[in-house]
């Protein structure tokens, strides 16, 4: 059985086709790239697939569950790190995961079992107790992670996760992620602007534009069919240079708001 | 294809919505317990009109053969400070989503409807708590009640306030994308609901338009049940106060939950 299975998907907002007859699959326990330029489509197509919007038309199945008809199973089978932070800030680290397996429906033990090595994991053990709003950027997305994989899901979406983290953390995350698909086969479903990390870590690429899936393969079957030497590449040649607007969205609102808050 | 059938729904743990219920509430609870500083400045405002109208109308009160001002207008004043922490709580939503938090809950696989009533109730709870701060402070400032036993029935009387007036703000601020509509509302509907409700004067002998309005707002209910119940002088039956309080809260925790149900992140 595939992970994610996608047909005919469409979103139309009044007259705005975003998301046009999209279609494709992700096999269990496979990393897989959702790529596109700004305004693309790409965030429609993922709060789709997450329950946070309803399709206009097409069928969607994440892991067999169709998330129109059976949110809630379909919510229990992922994760998800949204691209802006869902941390509650005034919440501690240990608090915010607490709340999360409750709403999961995890058993105590089992939630504090979790909670204890993922913290772990992704190296918080030591703050637990510190409210959120006094962590970087990393260590809230680095808890995100954690919290997006504390109801043990089989897939885990990351709407551009690196956004915004340094190298170093960049390279850390994917570290733990990787580890993840290795040992428990968790599929991984991602969007990012970096070419060279979805070269890197993803089996399978999709590229998304206009609202219409224009490629999918490998990074190196996309490379050959363009006869480009990397992804990057292969990603100009399928999507073209203009350069595209976009709406100020959430992440630019929240900007704004921090940098009026801190002044 | 018939996935679906090979994946039982009773996947989904029972008890979903006492779930989310629980611990929205628990999460209002953990917020309140941190803010000291909110807490604090939350007092200023019932203390300085507690201070201004109560000292400043006394002798104009009382010289019109109405009595101790200060034991009119106490009950008034908890009740504002109750309402007024309810519909912030309520519109904490605008907060939630402007931060993301509230994209957390809107993919947890519990029903929208248990969110929106844990919420209800932690803010509800909140204004109560906030309320009865007040109380003390209406206290220090020489308000008396009738009749202590009773306190506890007024108590009632503000969770009403405060479960329509959360209610009231989570309905409003499911609406609104950002804060520019919040101070909208605060002008245009939480001042006058306020101002025009009995918190400050008697309703009997007022002009035939005032009375109209005063009596289609639902604040001026709360108080008169506040004040009945701690000075023992009301204007309508504590029945009716209760009876319309309750149907007003019924009435504004469904749509707030209608409302809450369809937001799209």
């Amino acid at each position: 059985m595939n992970s994610i299975e996608v047909t005919g998907l469409a979103k139309s907002f009044g007259e705005i086709k975003a998301v046009d007859d999209v279609t494709f699959s992700v096999g269990e326990g496979e990393i897989f790239a959702f790529l596109g330029p700004n305004g693309a489509g790409k965030s429609t197509t993922i709060k789709m697939l997450t329950t946070l919007l309803q399709p206009t038309a097409g069928t969607i199945r994440i892991q067999g569950h169709d998330p129109v008809t059976h949110a809630d199973a379909a919510r229990l089978a992922f994760g998800i790190v949204f691209q802006d932070p869902s941390l509650d800030d005034e919440l501690t680290a240990w608090e915010n995961l607490e709340l999360h397996g409750i709403l999961y429906g995890m058993a105590r033990k089992l939630r504090r079992e979790r909670i204890d090595m993922l913290l772990d994991f992704v190296e918080l053990s030591d703050r637990r107790n510190s409210q959120v709003k006094t962590f970087s950027g990393g260590m809230r997305r680095r808890l995100e992670i954690a919290r997006g994989l504390l109801h043990l899901p089989r897939i885990i979406f990351l709407d551009e996760p690196t956004l915004g983290l340094d190298p170093q953390t960049r390279n850390h995350m994917w570290s733990y992620l990787k580890q993840l698909n290795d040992r428990d086969r968790t599929t991984v479903f991602f969007s990012t602007h970096y070419m060279d990390e979805a070269e890197r870590m993803a089996q399978r690429v999709a590229v998304i534009d206009h609202g219409k899936i224009i490629a999918t393969g490998s990074p190196a079957e996309l490379k050959a069919q363009t006869e480009t030497a990397s992804l990057e590449e292969a990603f100009l040649a399928l999507t073209g240079h203009t350069i595209r607007a976009e709406e100020a969205g959430a992440t630019d609102r929240m900007r704004m708001v921090m940098a009026a808050r801190r002044r | 294809m018939e996935m679906t059938a090979t994946m039982p729904a009773a996947v989904v743990p029972r008890g979903a919505g006492g779930r989310a219920v629980w611990v929205m509430w628990l999460r209002q609870m953990k917020r309140f317990s941190r803010s000291r500083t909110r807490i604090f400045a939350s007092i200023a405002q019932p203390l300085l009109f507690l201070l201004a109208f109560g000292f400043g109308f006394g002798a104009v009160f009382r010289q019109a053969g109405q009595g101790d001002y200060i034991q009119f207008l106490a009950p008034g004043i908890i009740a504002m400070s109750i309402m007024f922490t309810a519909v912030f709580s309520g519109m904490e939503v605008i907060w939630d989503r402007q931060f993301g938090f509230l994209k957390e809950t809107l993919v947890a696989p519990v029903p929208r409807t248990g969110i929106m009533l844990g919420r209800t109730l932690g803010g509800a709870t909140v204004a109560v708590l906030q309320g009865l701060l007040v109380l003390v402070i209406t206290l220090v400032v020489g308000f008396r009640p009738d009749n202590w036993a009773l306190v506890p029935v007024a108590v009632l009387a503000m969770a009403l306030i405060a479960v329509m007036f959360t209610a009231f703000g989570t309905a409003m601020a499911v609406r609104l994308r950002d804060m520019q509509g919040f101070q909208l509302i605060i002008n245009f509907l939480v001042m006058p609901i306020f101002f025009l409700s009995g918190a400050l004067f008697p309703l009997s002998g007022l002009p035939d338009v005032m009375s109209w309005i005063v009596a289609v707002n639902p604040l001026t209910y709360g108080i008169d049940a506040v004040r009945g119940l701690l000075i023992g002088t009301s204007h309508y039956s504590l029945w009716l106060d209760f009876a319309v309080m309750l149907v007003v809260a019924g009435g504004l925790v469904a749509i707030g939950a209608a409302l809450f149900r369809k937001i799209e992140a």
